[in-house]
């Protein structure tokens, strides 16, 4: 981007980039605690991603559309109010729509409030921008997370617990590998993956490098 | 970026700062109270559903109940006017209408947050039928066995009150109020256990007798 002359980025390219090549978790390396906690099943994954791009959606619209009210000296204060307000709603709904969900994150919801990525989309891009490209991003990354988690969820849980999704894959005799499921099985997987993504990475770079 | 830009115009006022976070402040409570208030019924609804499709799993054979709340010393049918914090248990009975025992609820600190769990217990046999975990956030894959482990589930089957019961190592127990605790998660079965020894010491002594419990709720048995 560093060219006298570049394309104008649409809201497609802001959606797109989150999922993938700026991912949140493999690239940007941000929300470390859920990613970590709460992939021990691909169930609880996925419902911590699609709460987490639920909130990271509503925040960023709204930090968007006030982005010219909040005075700069308050707003990560004020972008907290609006991101732990959305967290403590959709902890409510998941308990209203889905109790046994919510049974089984417990304290992870509550901790959405917290998560490094959410307010950093808000201060590097949905305060700058206006709400459209801002949602586009938000949707972008949240999906990117949620992907990220389901990732590191299913692989735990099919080698942890010998079942995907709750159902059992490979009948009695299986014999489980608990340390996945545990908190140092999230960090032996999540090293593992970053190294792979990083591995894939820089050989597409020395293609393009050679070409 | 030129230095100019990163000049501020005018620095915003401390009123200005003060209004912005109060119309944050309140407008946040607005939309978290009509979310509360929207949820409730709902939440309340699906707790009660969770408490009575479990009082039917802690006491075996259970088709109809009764909820008794304690009123002073002694326990008495519930009339659906004591507040919500009352202590209550529930009577069962089978299809023809027979007394089956009782289902308890306790609560207490476990190894992360608290532990609230209902049992089942038989009067005629003193001992505890059953035993199923409502709400906890014991460790994944360790603490949380006290509920996904069926084996520690069984132990809770029939299980001698007197004089009271004990947590002893996996595989060692062998006496009729000895349980066999969770290898890893100790203070996890010791915490469920010490929630059930509380609760027999509070409540037992005060629970009808067998002969003095109220009849079986009509409509629901002898269909």
């Amino acid at each position: 981007m560093t060219g006298p002359v570049t394309q104008p980025r649409t809201n497609y390219d802001e959606f797109v980039k989150g999922i993938w090549r700026e991912n949140p978790v493999f690239v940007q390396v941000l929300g470390m605690c859920p990613t970590l906690a709460v992939t021990n099943t691909a169930i609880n994954a996925l419902a911590m991603g699609s709460a987490t791009m639920v909130v990271l959606i509503a925040s960023c619209g709204i930090v968007s559309l006030l982005r010219k009210v909040i005075p700069g000296p308050v707003r990560i204060s004020t972008y907290v109010v609006i991101i732990a307000t959305f967290t403590s709603v959709v902890d409510l709904v998941l308990q209203a729509v889905a109790p046994a969900v919510h049974k089984e994150l417990g304290a992870f919801i509550a901790l959405i409030v917290v998560n490094c990525m959410i307010l950093g989309r808000q201060e590097a891009f949905a305060s700058k921008v206006s709400p459209l490209p801002a949602l586009a991003d938000a949707a972008g990354m949240g999906i990117g997370f949620t992907i990220a988690l389901l990732c590191l969820g299913t692989i735990r849980e099919v080698l942890g617990s010998g079942s995907l999704f709750g159902f059992g894959l490979f009948g009695p005799d299986f014999e489980p590998w608990v340390v996945m499921v545990l908190p140092p099985g999230g960090f032996l997987v999540l090293g593992l993956v970053l190294l792979g993504f990083n591995l894939g990475k820089r050989a597409r770079d020395a293609g393009k490098g050679a070409a | 970026m030129s230095p100019l830009d990163l000049a501020p115009t005018s620095e915003p006022g401390a009123a200005r700062l003060v209004a912005t976070l109060t119309a944050a402040g309140v407008l946040s409570g607005v939309l978290l109270t009509s979310a509360y208030l929207l949820t409730l019924p709902t939440i309340e609804h699906n707790r009660a559903e969770a408490l009575r499709a479990a009082v039917f799993q802690v006491v075996p054979g259970t088709v109809a109940m009764h909820k008794l709340v304690l009123r002073g010393e002694t326990f008495g049918l519930a009339d659906g006017t004591e507040p919500a914090s009352t202590t209550a248990v529930y009577a069962t009975y089978d299809g023809a209408g027979r007394f089956l025992g009782y289902a308890i609820p306790g609560a207490g600190p476990g190894f992360a947050d608290t532990i609230a769990l209902l049992y089942g217990y038989d009067p005629v046999r003193q001992c505890v039928v059953g035993m199923q975990v409502l709400e906890s956030k014991e460790t994944p894959g360790l603490g949380d066995k006290i509920f996904k482990d069926a084996r520690f589930a069984a132990e809770f089957g029939s299980l001698a009150v007197q004089p009271t019961i004990v947590v002893v190592k996996n595989g060692t127990g062998s006496k009729p109020n000895e349980v066999d605790g969770i290898t890893g998660a100790t203070i996890s079965s010791k915490a469920v256990v010490k929630i059930l020894n509380a609760a027999n010491a509070a409540l037992l002594s005060k629970l009808p007798s067998p002969d003095q419990v109220p009849q079986a709720p009509r409509a629901e048995v002898g269909k």
